[in-house]
């Protein structure tokens, strides 16, 4: 994808999101991250528990307060947006599919209800047969047929559990979607299958997608750019590509290294990398600094030589 | 190697759930051994009765469940056969079990150290300060740092990893002859997962312990397992050991499990998946329980169960692709890959023999 000329969609600068502020226990979450997420790309963040991607995409699409920052989406800011109808549409145009397949379907309700909630509260559809119609479609898109319309989620596998999290999602027909580890309670072999249908909707409804996860592999298979967060930073961002095979900051060298890969022999070889998380105590100020064109690396000042000679080494064009 | 000596045999296992809805036929003719420190590794998906195997190893089996048929030889004895006492004797002292979850598998109440000491009082009449010092050496080998200080803390105390570290120390205390890990990395992160992976890898050499590893993540069996066996619908149908499983797969469905997954240096496109979900096994299918989901099913595949196939005198594989009559497949690229990786590593190994030969001859 062009960087240079793309549009972004989501512009998130210094958000900080903490809890329980001023207590004992204040718990910084999410402490000043800023990123941007562009038309049609899918954005990956990872990082390990803890360390903040799932505050994150909760922050952007606001279902919490952020303690401070800016979330712009699509120009506007979100953060203390007062106006209903513009509320009200943004929720329409931004939505999520969690984690958990099977708390995230309410047990009494049955498919097509929970498919379309949000065309119901939305007020899309004209009459009774336009909203079975709507929701019909939607089945098919995610690959179920229009008999489970009638079911209840308890009569669904897990992988198509998540099938309908996903039509629910689309009804309102959004332009951006958050995916909350969307398969990391499936079993592989179906993990396969809900990653080809989220490519598939993405190429076919011009979606952008915030994919958070921790499978790494899977972050690099599915995403276009990714964010490396660790202990409520980012740490590193760029190009999929530019990260796993030219990861500039330690930590993010030794996520790689921790990665167990279906292969013995590489296995047999691998030498880990270890991290010491001392490197962030905080008496520096460090910032995203763009190294490689497009490739941002948290780092001070007095730091940048040391990732831009880091660059090089790997034969990469310092900006 | 490992030496050749087999300590556990399971022979035609069957095993069956009675539930409201019917009888589940959860293990459908298992069989398989393990050596003397080796790691075996059992995959496969949810349901696909990795877990009843080894459970019912332990004695551990829920009371709604029913042994059809088969042994499990440990030694000379059959475990299925056994006194809840004599399982006892067994259970912590002879065969030990890490769980998947560190968070539940601990007491809250107990202090870390009671709790590593507990089996070797238990099980070996061992005196509470010796069995206290034991566990202190134990933490420490298991690398929980300060473990003079902390042996009094209580389980909630400790992150994640370190609260696996504990489950490892109390499974290891009495050196049992087989560790049993189920899924004991899937709750933690990658790089603590990295870590307990190397410390099993280390007190396994370090106590000669065989491993029974189940997991669904084919990275980490790449990483620990000496055999594979891959279990699909309560049945193995592919095992060898693990350069065999995979860089020469046989089995349709262990092609789908590796080629659906994604690598690091797997470019964007289509992932390969497996159409489908897994069958009902109230009902288990006629003939093999794969075909519905299987691109290279045969006619006979739905009529007849496969039997195994030998590829080599370790690897076996039961699916009707490998009779002399059927007809030749063409398997997915990832595999084909794999394949001549294998062949490549094959004629290197065969190169290396050669010289060794000469070599003696001289």
């Amino acid at each position: 994808m062009e960087l240079d000329n793309a549009k972004k969609v989501l512009e998130v600068s210094h958000l900080k999101q903490y809890f329980n502020v001023g207590k004992r226990d204040e718990v910084r979450a999410v402490d000043d991250i800023s990123f941007d997420i562009y038309e049609g790309e899918t954005f990956g963040l990872v990082g390990e528990s803890g360390s903040g991607k799932t505050t994150t995409g909760r922050a952007i699409i606001h279902l919490y307060r952020p303690t401070s920052g800016s979330i712009k989406f699509n120009g506007q800011e979100i953060i203390g947006m007062k106006d209903k109808q513009k509320m009200q549409q943004f929720r329409r145009d931004m939505q999520m599919i969690f984690q958990d397949p099977y708390a995230s379907l309410n047990p009494r309700m049955k498919v097509k209800d929970i498919v379309a909630e949000g065309i119901d509260i939305n007020h899309l559809a004209k009459n009774d047969a336009d909203r079975s119609k709507q929701v019909a479609d939607l089945l098919a898109t995610v690959g179920l047929n229009r008999d489970h319309a009638s079911r209840y989620p308890h009569e669904f596998s897990g992988g198509q559990r998540q099938r309908i999290g996903i039509a629910r999602a689309l009804a309102v027909q959004p332009k951006f979607i958050i995916a909350d580890e969307p398969i990391s309670a499936l079993d592989v072999s179906i993990q396969a299958q809900v990653v080809n249908l989220l490519k598939k909707l993405q190429r076919e409804r011009q979606l952008t997608f915030l994919f958070i996860a921790h499978d790494l592999s899977m972050v690099k298979y599915i995403s276009d750019r990714i964010g490396v967060l660790h202990y409520g930073r980012m740490l590193e961002v760029g190009t999929s590509d530019e990260v796993y095979n030219h990861p500039l900051h330690d930590y993010t060298r030794s996520l790689l290294s921790a990665v167990p890969v279906p292969d013995p022999e590489y296995e047999r070889t691998r030498t880990q990398i270890k991290y010491d998380p001392k490197y962030e105590d905080g008496s520096k100020k460090r910032e995203l600094v763009e190294i490689v064109p497009h490739h941002y690396v948290q780092c001070s000042q007095d730091e940048i030589p040391m990732y831009q000679e880091r660059a090089k080494s790997m034969g990469l064009s310092v900006k | 190697m490992q030496s050749k000596e087999t300590i556990l045999k399971v022979n035609h296992l069957k095993i069956n759930f009675n539930t409201y809805a019917g009888t589940v036929k959860a293990i459908r003719d298992v069989s398989f051994d393990l050596k003397k420190g080796e790691t075996l590794a059992i995959v496969g998906e949810s349901g696909s009765g990795k877990t009843v195997t080894t459970r019912s190893i332990m004695g551990l089996l829920a009371n709604n469940a029913v042994v059809e048929g088969g042994t499990i030889q440990f030694h000379d004895k059959d475990v299925l056969k056994m006194s809840q006492k004599q399982l006892e004797g067994l259970r912590g002292a002879k065969i030990a079990q890490i769980f998947q979850d560190p968070m539940t598998s601990l007491d809250p109440t107990m202090r870390i150290g009671r709790q590593i000491a507990e089996p070797l009082m238990i099980h070996k009449g061992v005196k509470k300060d010796k069995a206290m010092a034991q566990a202190l050496e134990m933490m420490k080998l298991v690398g929980i740092t300060d473990a003079e200080n902390r042996i009094n803390d209580y389980p909630h105390q400790f992150s994640g990893g370190m609260r696996q570290r504990i489950v490892i120390a109390i499974a290891l205390i009495n050196y049992p002859e087989i560790l049993i890990a189920d899924e004991p990395t899937t709750a933690l992160d990658v790089t603590i997962q990295a870590q307990i992976l190397n410390l099993m890898r280390e007190l396994q050499d370090k106590i000669s312990t065989s491993i029974i590893f189940i997991t669904h993540d084919l990275g980490v069996v790449a990483g620990m397992a000496d055999r594979v066996a891959v279990m699909y619908a309560g049945k193995i149908v592919e095992y060898g050991t693990v350069d065999e499983i995979f860089y020469n797969p046989k089995h349709p469905y262990t092609w789908g499990l590796l080629s659906s997954m994604p690598t690091l240096d797997t470019d964007s496109g289509e992932l390969a998946s497996i159409p489908g979900t897994p069958p009902d096994l109230l009902d288990p299918p006629k003939g093999d329980a794969f075909a519905a989901r299987n691109p290279y099913a045969l006619k006979i595949d739905t009529e007849q169960e496969p039997p195994f196939f030998k590829v080599s005198d370790t690897h076996y594989a039961a699916t009707w692709l490998l009779h002399p009559d059927a007809p030749k497949v063409t398997p997915p690229d990832q595999i084909i890959q794999r394949q001549a990786k294998f062949a490549a590593m094959q004629k290197e190994a065969k190169q290396q023999h050669k010289i060794e030969e000469e070599e003696e001859q001289q």
